[in-house]
C-alpha cells in the first residue's frame, strides 16, 4: 500500500510484541495530557515540595552552609520516619489534584464518542485497555510521588552513610507501598468514575465528591457520637492511617473525651472516654473493597458494546 | 473455495432472548454480504465474530481460528468497520488511524507510514492532519475504513459503509470496497440494509431472519446459472412453428403472453442459433432478454419463505406462474 499508488495492501512486516500492546494507549495518551498549560504548570509545581525537601537535606549535612544561613540544625526538620512522612503526605496531595485533572478523561472520553469497540476489536483485552488507561496515571502519579522520595531517600543516605541506610532501610518499602496504595486508589477511583460518567467535568467533580463528601460525613459522625468511627468513610482518614502504620507512627488513641454524667439513682459520675481509630487492619481492608469495587465497576462497564436490558 | 468463515450451532442469547441460534454453515467468497431486516441479528453476528458477545453455545472460526479460544489471533488479522460513529476525540485523523495500527501490532515507525497510506488510499490524504471531530459524515466514514484497513487485515468486517453516504460518497465507498475485493490480500464481510451495495460488491450472500439463516447462495454461481434463462419478445412470422423449432433444439420453452417466450437454453445451443431459426420462421425478435434473479428476489423469498435453515440455495424466479406449452418443451409450474 504505497501513498502514490493509492492501492490496498496487506502488511507483512514485523509486530511488536503482544504483552507491551497496552503500553501504546499510555503512550498516545501522554502526548495528549502535555498539551494541556494548566496541566504542565501544576505538574511543575508538584516538584516545588521535593526541591524544598533536597535542601533541607543538604542543608543537614552541611555544616557550612548553615553557618552562612546562620540556621541551627536543630531548628531543621529532622531527616527521618515523620519527615518522610510528610513528604508522601503532600505528594500524595498534589497526586490527588492530577489524578483530578488528567483521569476523567480517559475513559469517558471514548465511551462518549464510542471508541471501545476500536479499541477492543484489536488483539487487546478488556483488562489490557484499563491495564493502558491506569498506566497514565500510574506513571505521572509516581514521577510526582514515590520516585522524588526515594531519589531523596537515596540522596540523604549518601550524605549521612551506611549505618543511616541501613538503620531506615524499610523506609524504602514504606516510601514506595505508601505512595503505590495511593496511587492504585486513585486510579482505580478515577477510571471507574470515568467509565460511568460520560462528561469530563462532571467526572472530575464526581472525584473530588468522593474524597471530600465522605470526609466531611465521616467528621459530623465523629463529632455527633464521640468516636473515630467515622474515619472509616473517609478515604483521606483511612490512607493517613495505612501511611503512618507503614511508617510506624500509627497511634490508635488520638484523643480522650473527658466530661461527667449525670444519673438519677447514682450519683454524678466522670468519665475518661479515649477516642480510638479503627484498628490498621480495618484500614487496607476498606481501601482493598474500594479497588475491589471499581474493579467491578469497570469489568461492567468497559465493554464494546452494552446490552441494553 | 477456503473457507473464511465456519459457524458451528452458533447461539448468543442476551438475557433470556435468542439472538442468533444455532448458525451452521461455511462462507468462502471473496465478498460476503450480510442480509437481513432490523433486528435479524447482523450486527450482532459481526459482533460475536470479534469476540464482544460470548457465544451461549457452539462457535464459530475465522480462517480456521476459533473465536473463543483463540479470540486475540483472530482479531489480529480482522479489521473492523463500525455502523456508528467511532473514533478518539481531540486526534487528528493520522494520529488516530496510526494508534490503530500500533495498536494491531505494527510497530511505531512503520505505522505512521501505513496510517498515510491508508488515509490516501480512501482519499482522505488532503485532510489527514484535520481532527477527527472536525469531519463531515462522509469522511468520518472513510476514516473508519481507513482505520480497518490500517494493519492489512485477512477480513475486513464492515457494518453499514455506506450508512447516511450522499450519492458520489456512497459511489466511492463502494469502489473502494471492490477495489479492496479485487485485490485479493483481503476478504469482506459487507452488513448493509442496501441490497444495491451488495450485489454491486459481494459474491456471496448470507441472509438472516430473527437470528436464523434464511438463505446462504453463492451469487456469482446464480448470476451463472441465470445466464441460461432467456425471455424473448416477438413480432410476426411463424410463431408456433418457431416455438417448436426451439423446442427441436433441446430447450425447455415456456410461452408467456402472445409475444413472449421463455426458455432455459441447452448448453449446446447458442444465442445466433435463436436468430437462425427466426429468420428462418421470419419471426422478429424484439427483445432478448437475460433473466436472472435480482438480489432482491433473493432476499424476498428468503424473507417469504421463513427459517429456510442453513445452506439452502435461494435460486428462485418470481415469475412462476408460466403457462405450460405443448409439445416436448413442457415446464412445470415455477421451474422458472
Amino acid at each position: 500500500m504505497a501513498v502514490y499508488e493509492h492501492l490496498y495492501g496487506a502488511y507483512e512486516g514485523e509486530s511488536h510484541s503482544a504483552w507491551s500492546r497496552f503500553l501504546v494507549i499510555p503512550r498516545y495518551a501522554l502526548r495528549e495530557v502535555f498539551k494541556s498549560k494548566l496541566l504542565v504548570t501544576i505538574f511543575i509545581l508538584c516538584f516545588i515540595y521535593p526541591l524544598v525537601a533536597t535542601i533541607l537535606v543538604y542543608l543537614h549535612h552541611n555544616a557550612n552552609a548553615l553557618a552562612l544561613l546562620q540556621i541551627n540544625v536543630r531548628e531543621l526538620l529532622p531527616i527521618d520516619a515523620s519527615f518522610f512522612l510528610t513528604f508522601v503526605q503532600v505528594q500524595c496531595a498534589f497526586a490527588f489534584i492530577l489524578t483530578v485533572l488528567v483521569a476523567p478523561p480517559l475513559i469517558s472520553r471514548d465511551l462518549s464518542n464510542n471508541a471501545l469497540p476500536l479499541y477492543l476489536c484489536r488483539p487487546l483485552s478488556r483488562a489490557e485497555y484499563v491495564l493502558g488507561k491506569m498506566t497514565v496515571v500510574v506513571f505521572l502519579l509516581s514521577l510526582v510521588t514515590w520516585i522524588p522520595g526515594l531519589l531523596i531517600f537515596f540522596f540523604q543516605a549518601s550524605l549521612a552513610g551506611f549505618a543511616w541506610l541501613w538503620a531506615n532501610l524499610w523506609m524504602i518499602q514504606a516510601i514506595f507501598s505508601g505512595c503505590m496504595v495511593w496511587i492504585i486508589l486513585l486510579s482505580l477511583l478515577a477510571l471507574a468514575v470515568s467509565s460511568l460518567v460520560k462528561w469530563r467535568v462532571v467526572a472530575s467533580g464526581a472525584l473530588l465528591g468522593l474524597f471530600f463528601v465522605p470526609t466531611a460525613f465521616g467528621q459530623i459522625i465523629n463529632e455527633l457520637f464521640l468516636t473515630r468511627s467515622g474515619h472509616l468513610i473517609s478515604l483521606w482518614a483511612t490512607i493517613n492511617s495505612i501511611w503512618r502504620g507503614l511508617f510506624g507512627l500509627f497511634v490508635r488513641q488520638t484523643g480522650t473525651v473527658r466530661g461527667t454524667v449525670t444519673n438519677p439513682i447514682y450519683d454524678e459520675k466522670f468519665f475518661n472516654h479515649p477516642l480510638l481509630e479503627p484498628p490498621l487492619w480495618v484500614s487496607w481492608l476498606a481501601v482493598a473493597l474500594v479497588c475491589a469495587v471499581c474493579v467491578w465497576l469497570l469489568a461492567r462497564k468497559v465493554r464494546a458494546y452494552e446490552v441494553m436490558k | 473455495m477456503t473457507s473464511v468463515i465456519e459457524l458451528e450451532q452458533l447461539s448468543v442469547t442476551f438475557g433470556k432472548r435468542p439472538i442468533l441460534k444455532s448458525l451452521n454453515g461455511a462462507l468462502g467468497g471473496r465478498a460476503i454480504g450480510l442480509l437481513g431486516p432490523n433486528g435479524a441479528g447482523k450486527t450482532s453476528l459481526i459482533h460475536t465474530l470479534l469476540g464482544f458477545h460470548p457465544p451461549t453455545s457452539g462457535t464459530a472460526r475465522i480462517f480456521g481460528q476459533d473465536i473463543t479460544t483463540d479470540a486475540k489471533q483472530v482479531r489480529a488479522i480482522v479489521g473492523y468497520m463500525p455502523e456508528s460513529d467511532s473514533f478518539i476525540a481531540k486526534m487528528s485523523c493520522v494520529h488516530f488511524v496510526r494508534l490503530m495500527a500500533e495498536l494491531s501490532g505494527i510497530p511505531a515507525s512503520h505505522a505512521l507510514e501505513r496510517a498515510h497510506e491508508a488515509l490516501f488510499f480512501v482519499g482522505l490524504g488532503e485532510a489527514r492532519y484535520r481532527p477527527v471531530d472536525s469531519y463531515s459524515l462522509g469522511m468520518k466514514q472513510l476514516a473508519k475504513l481507513a482505520q480497518a484497513i490500517v494493519h492489512g487485515p485477512k477480513l475486513i468486517l464492515l457494518d453499514e459503509p455506506t450508512n447516511g453516504l450522499d450519492p458520489p460518497t456512497r459511489s466511492r465507498m463502494i469502489s473502494l470496497i471492490r477495489q479492496i475485493r479485487d485485490g485479493g490480500r483481503a476478504r469482506i464481510l459487507l452488513s448493509s440494509h442496501l441490497l444495491r451495495d451488495v450485489e454491486e460488491c459481494c459474491d456471496e450472500i448470507l441472509v438472516l431472519k430473527d437470528g436464523q439463516i434464511a438463505a446462504n447462495c453463492n451469487l456469482e454461481e446464480e448470476r451463472k446459472a441465470n445466464r441460461k434463462f432467456i425471455e424473448l419478445e416477438t413480432r410476426g412470422g411463424d410463431r408456433a412453428a418457431f416455438v417448436e423449432a426451439i423446442g427441436g433444439l433441446g430447450c425447455e420453452y415456456a410461452l408467456s403472453g402472445e409475444r413472449r417466450i421463455k426458455l432455459i437454453m441447452n448448453e449446446t445451443v447458442e444465442i445466433s442459433d435463436l436468430y437462425l431459426l427466426a429468420l428462418e420462421h421470419r419471426v422478429q425478435i424484439r427483445r432478448l432478454n437475460f433473466k436472472r434473479d435480482s438480489l432482491e428476489d433473493i432476499f424476498l423469498k428468503a424473507m417469504e419463505n421463513g427459517n429456510v435453515g442453513e445452506g439452502v440455495s435461494a435460486s428462485v424466479n418470481n415469475e412462476n406462474a408460466v403457462e405450460n406449452a405443448n409439445g416436448n418443451g413442457r415446464m412445470s409450474n415455477g421451474s422458472l
